[in-house]
């Protein structure tokens, strides 16, 4: 029972996985290639972890497995946050198609 | 007082959960490791970072522990809503995007609160936050999909609701 749902729960991270990267290739610019892996990649390797650790049921590897989810959870918005800041203030600009851009003309305002 | 004790007991589970099967040189090792780590991150997150007011009491730690439960359930639910959100745009064959950045104004103050606001919203419905201006508290978020009355958006106020109760 417990393999059951553990393959299941891998294999719907694998999806969110392929997801994620089916979107790094279909988007257009910079910005929207980063939602894309930054959101489906997140839940994509909390599913394959959540998999394993029904799996193998409670023990070692299971902890240690549950930790790395919470940093993975913790660190990840933070890259994706730094890596899109980056890219603005070096000057890679938007797809053609975005509809407003508020944050272009309040750049050299904020310190 | 009640912080850093919290936060040693914070740091030293984290230890002890890492080198599970336990033996007493863990255990050695992780009492010294969590006091090192206790005293160098109480600057950085310690209560003066919450507003100011210095003294919580342990009831007041109680009631935002319980809100952090309630802020993780949340937070959970509204994660998988923009995965299987994204997901679908990311398949659909007309790609289905009106990408821009926005201003949301929000009225945060401490430093871990506004964090812990940028990256819920970089997790969850459809946006990134790029940049934060503290003066005005504004948010710059980068948003796949733009309506014409985003400027204030219901996800935000929610997320922004519990953790005032939080960290404010």
């Amino acid at each position: 029972m417990n393999e059951a749902i553990g393959s299941v729960l891998i294999v719907i991270g694998l999806a969110f996985d392929f997801f994620g990267c089916l979107g790094l290739i279909r988007f257009p610019d910079v910005y929207t290639r980063l939602q894309a892996s930054a959101k489906c990649i997140t839940l994509g390797t909390c599913g394959i972890i959540l998999g394993l650790v029904c799996y193998k049921g409670f023990g070692a590897t299971s902890i240690k497995a549950l930790l790395c989810l919470i940093f993975i959870v913790l660190t990840a918005p933070v890259s994706a946050h730094a890596l899109a800041r980056a890219a603005y203030r070096s000057g890679v600009k938007p797809w053609a198609g975005t509809v407003v851009d508020d944050y272009s003309e309040d750049m050299d305002k904020i310190k | 007082m009640i912080f850093n004790t919290m936060m040693f007991m914070i740091w030293f589970s984290v230890w002890i959960l890492l080198s599970w099967p336990i033996e007493i040189k863990d255990v050695i090792s992780g009492i010294l490791v969590a006091l090192f780590v206790m005293f160098m991150t109480t600057g950085v997150m310690g209560p003066k970072d919450l507003s100011g007011r210095k003294n919580i009491s342990l009831l007041g730690y109680l009631g935002r522990a319980m809100w952090f439960v309630c802020y993780v359930f949340v937070f959970l639910w509204e994660c998988l809503k923009a995965n299987i959100d994204v997901a679908y745009r990311v398949i659909h064959p007309d790609l289905l995007i009106r990408p821009g950045t926005i201003r949301i104004r929000v009225s945060l103050k401490s430093d871990i609160g506004l964090t812990f606001l940028a990256s819920s919203i970089t997790l969850t419905p459809g946006m990134t936050t790029i940049d934060i201006d503290k003066v005005n508290g504004v948010l710059y978020v980068h948003k796949l999909y733009i309506k014409d009355d985003d400027r204030k958006l219901a996800v935000v106020d929610k997320f922004e609701h519990i953790l005032s109760r939080i960290f404010e």
